[in-house]
This record gives C-alpha cells, structure tokens and sequence, in this order.
C-alpha cells in the first residue's frame, strides 16, 4: 500500500511537471472556460430566462460542472500517448504498483481541476456571481466538484486505454460526454425544453450535480440532489476504475 | 540458484495473436555474462519474444525463466532483476532527461537523492550530462536511444533486453550505440539483443539465434553459423561485354553448386581455398573471359539467413510487426 502511495504520487509528479511545458494543454484549462464563460454570460445568457435568479448566479454552478467533467481528457490523451509511445511498456517493466500509472493519472487530474475551478470562481466573482451559502456549504460544493471531477477522469481513463489514437480518444469523450452536460440543467431551465428531453434531463448526472451546486452555493432547496450527485460520482468511479484498470491489465496479460 | 546455470532457459514458448502465430515453440538457453543475438526479420516473432521474457505479456504455452525466476508466477520479483531498452525509445519527450531518470529510479523504489545521483551518473557515463535539463523533444534520435538505454540502466539489472536497440539509427550514432552495449558487456551484464541486422549480431552477440515465423531455426556462434552454410564463396565481377556463359562454364569444375549470376558479378560456393584463386584467374583467362575483379570471402550472416530460410534476412515481410499491433 505504502508502495502504491509513492509510485502513485512518482507518476502524478510526472504528470504536472510536463504540463507547463505543453502549453496547448495548458490553454484548455484557463483561457478555454473563460471564454465559454464569457460567451454564456455576455451572449446567450440574455436570451435564456431563468424565473427568480440573475443568469449568471444560474450559469456559474453549471459551467463549472461541465468544465470539470471534461477536465480528465488530460488522462486519455496522456494515457493514449504512454501506449502508443512505449511509456507503458517500460512502467509495465519496472516494479512498480501495478495500480499506480492510472492512479497517478487520475490523481494529478485532481490538481489540474482544482486550479480550474479556481480560475471559473474568480472569473464568475469578476463578471457578478456571489455565494449565497456559509464557508462550510461553499466548501463542500468544491469537494463535490472534485469528486463529480475524479468519477470523470475514469471515464476518460478508460476511454484513453481503448481509443487507438490519442485523437479518437479526444473525439469519443467529447462526443459522448459533450451532448450529456447540454441536455441538462447546466445552462438553461430543464421546463424550457421538449417533455422529451426533459425526461432525460431530469435523472441525467449533471442535472442532479449542477442542482446538487445550486442548492450548496445559492441556498435553494436541496432535495436529494447533494446525496445524488454523491451516488453518480460514487457509482461511475465504481464502474469505470475497474475497467479501466482491467483494460491496463489486459494489455499486461496479453 | 548456481553460476554455471544459464541466466534465461525458455521452453516450448508459443504465443498467437488471432491467426499469427509469433512464436511457434521456441527453446533458447543464454548463458551468464554473455550477448544473445536473436537475428531475425520484421515478424520474426522476436518483440514478442521479449515482451514475454519481460512480463508484459502472457505466453500461450512453455515456460520461460530468467535467473531461476519463472516469468509469470514469480513477475513482480523479476521485474527487480532485468532492464528493458525498447525499439521505440520509451522516454517521456515533456521531461528532461535527469526527470527521466530520476523518475524511473525512484519507481525501483530509490529515494529521490539516490535516484537523482544514479540518473546523473548515467547522463555522464552516455555523454548526455550538457543535455541533462533540456526536455527530451530537443534531442537527436541517437541521444533519446542512449537515455533509454540509460533508463533500463537505472537498478544495474544483471539481465538486460535489447529489442532492436539501433533501428533507425544513422550510422554514427548506431557505432556510438554499439559501444555502449560493448561496455556494459564487458561487466559482465547478461544482454538478449534483438536485431534484424546481420552485422549487428556479429559484432555484439556471443551467440546467435536465427528466428523465422516464430521458431529458433539455428543456433550457434557467428563461426558455427558460417560454417553451417559452408565453404568460401568465390566472387568474380565481369568486364562489360564478358561471357557470362564462357565464365560460368570455366568455373563449373570448381564450383559445389550451381553458380549464380547478378549483373556483371558471378557468384558460387568453391570447396577449398587453398589455390582457389590462382585456379579461377587460369580457367579464365584460358576460356577469354576478361575480369575486373575476383574476391573470395566467408559467408556472411546474409548468407547464412538466405541459406537457413529460403528468404534474405533483411526483406520486408508480410506481417511486418504483426506481433506488436496485434498488442496494441
């Protein structure tokens, strides 16, 4: 276990030190969300109604839930290139934790997450948003995002472990995932919508995360959503570790 | 385990991926402290070989052990023992060249200080120290082969494997890569060296074994393989316009088989040495035919693959690195 700490903690180092120096990565966590942001705030969002809330105290929880639900494609893309560039073998080859390579990736998403969704609060307080909500509730809104965030990058891990090119693992996560946080209660009112869609909208994840945020950071009502959005993290994190890790293992076992 | 016990015994080694069939059964021995050869072309089965003797992947059937340790049971113990240099230089381009290193020390298991001193000894031992901190993108491909020797370096294995450590290489780097290995040999590392050239093998390898489709189809030192073939060649090449026919049918007493010919140049096996020469020049020059130059020389591992197989060594096969795609 000890072993597996370190080895992970090695792997995650890896991951954050070479980010900087990739800076087209770099750009997709800080000017990226700003400017959909913006787009939403300044664009759309005077065309969207939201009854009893300013759109942007609406806006904020949900694009930083769709933001941080995209933040693992980190981990495809890397792992996809580890595989494809022989990384893999030589860790595969070292005695290291077998656990610790995806591990460390998943773990270092978490840091780059953290710094993004810091980035979207101060560029939401900037354009207007303001807490509703006591330093413990705020608080606990974060640790929820992080979580929503840590069950995303195992989808991605996953996705990086089958995709063939780091491409086509960008392209099927954003295809897969990008329509999910649209047909939800992110950016406009799930009542606004077709009867249709609103029955999809109403038990997809990211409506009940992004209510689970509205409730934690605006003080509505909470419902069940804050244990909600707890059990969807919980329950694809519960799914998708193990076949991603199985996914590594079979490329062990051949 | 005892010294005189071989470093690698492999039996009966057979792994499919689908319908090919990249190792068909194969039985090797390498003995401690020495350079194994596996000479073999694209398909050959020889990635295979040693994704399997270095735990990456699952053998279908045989059994493989590397310094007694069997390499499925006992994998995470073994992984403490070997190194692995790969034929696609399996380094993290985003890092420098000490991270690197110090990454996968402390992945041994070293402390940082430990790991940092080893990886900085490596970098001045293959001349990369002025490089050290540069990321790894700037560097040439021959700088990026050394730091990958380098990494499989990092726990100074008793066992290490080569796959095709020069493929791809220009020449001057592939001669500053050859001395590197010679080093390490000479204190005493067990290496198993894949490659798909023939001079490579002969320079670097104790011994060689020549893979076809999956199978150890000779085994012997570069000597034993030549010998295997047979005699001395004799070479002649032609002045423009020469008698091919009056040539070939000079030559035919000497010859033990039929004689070939390729362009201007008329190639046989001849059964001794001894007056060879002198006896060609005569048969010649008495049948007319004008040379430009006559040589006679062993086999070369060239002659040697052509002979084992049927095919050159060098040629591209069919499924050319069908056992590394099928992996991935």
């Amino acid at each position: 276990m000890r072993r597996l700490i370190s080895d992970t903690l090695v792997i995650a180092e890896r991951n954050l030190v070479r980010l900087p120096r990739a800076p087209e990565l770099l750009l997709a966590f800080t000017v990226q969300p700003i400017m959909f942001l913006l787009l939403f705030r300044y664009v759309f969002g005077g065309a969207i109604s939201t009854p009893g809330l300013p759109y942007v105290q609406f806006l904020i929880p949900g694009i930083i839930v769709q933001n941080i639900a995209f933040g693992g494609f980190v981990t495809a893309l890397g792992l996809n290139e580890d595989l494809h560039k022989g990384l893999i073998d030589r860790f595969r080859s070292l005695p290291m934790a077998r656990a610790a390579v995806l591990a460390g990736r998943t773990f270092s998403d978490v840091v780059t997450n953290s710094l993004s969704v810091a980035i979207l609060l101060v560029t939401g307080v900037i354009i207007g948003f303001s807490f509703n909500a006591d330093v413990l509730h705020i608080v606990a809104g974060i640790l929820l995002l992080l979580l929503f965030g840590y069950a995303f990058s195992w989808v991605f891990a996953f996705v990086g472990m089958i995709a063939s090119t780091p491409e086509s693992a960008n392209s099927v996560a954003f295809i897969a995932i990008f329509p999910l946080t649209f047909i939800s209660s992110a950016f406009v009112p799930v009542a606004s919508m077709p009867s249709v869609l609103q029955a999809f909208a109403r038990v997809n994840p990211f409506t009940i995360t992004v209510n689970a945020m509205r409730s934690l950071w605006l003080g509505l009502p909470a419902g069940n959503y804050v244990w909600g959005a707890v059990a969807w993290a919980v329950g694809i994190t519960v799914v998708f570790a193990p076949l991603a890790v199985s996914r590594y293992r079979r490329h062990v076992g051949g | 385990m005892h010294d005189d016990q071989p470093a690698i015994t492999v039996r009966g080694l057979e792994k499919s991926f689908g319908e090919v069939k990249a190792l068909a059964g194969v039985d090797l021995d390498v003995t401690r402290g020495t350079v194994l050869g596996l000479l073999g072309p694209n398909g050959a089965g020889k990635t295979t070989f040693v994704r399997v003797l270095t735990t990456l992947i699952q053998a279908d059937a045989g059994t493989a052990r590397v310094l007694g340790l069997e390499v499925v049971e006992d994998a995470a113990e073994l992984r403490q023992q070997i190194g692995l240099a790969g034929q696609y230089a399996a380094v993290d381009e985003n890092l420098t060249g000490l991270e690197n290193l110090v990454m996968v020390g402390r992945l041994y298991g070293m402390s940082r200080r430990r790991a940092r001193a080893r990886g900085e000894a490596l970098l001045a031992d293959f001349d990369l120290l002025d490089a050290a901190k540069r990321p790894v993108k700037t560097y040439s491909g021959g700088m990026r082969r050394r730091l990958d020797l380098g990494a499989a370096l990092v726990a100074k294995p008793p066992v290490l494997f080569l796959d095709e450590p020069t493929t791809g290489l220009d020449p001057r780097s592939r001669l500053a890569m050859w001395a590197v290995i010679e080093s390490l040999v000479s204190e005493g590392t067990t290496v198993l060296l894949t490659t798909q050239y023939l001079d490579e093998a002969d320079r670097l390898a104790d011994t060689i074994a020549v893979v076809d489709h999956g199978l150890v189809i000779a085994q012997g030192t570069s000597d034993e393989l030549k010998d295997r073939v047979g005699g001395e060649r004799l070479e002649v090449t032609l002045e423009d316009g020469a008698s091919f026919e009056d040539a070939v049918r000079a030559l035919a007493p000497m010859a033990e088989d039929a004689p070939s010919c390729d362009g201007r140049l008329v190639t046989m096996n001849v059964r001794q040495r001894h007056g060879t020469i002198v006896e060609a020049v005569r048969r010649l020059s008495d049948a007319g035919v004008d040379v430009e130059d006559l040589a006679l020389r062993r086999p070369t591992l060239d002659d040697v693959f052509l002979t084992l197989t049927g095919h050159a060594a060098e040629e591209p096969v069919a499924e050319e690195h069908a056992d590394r795609e099928a992996v991935a």
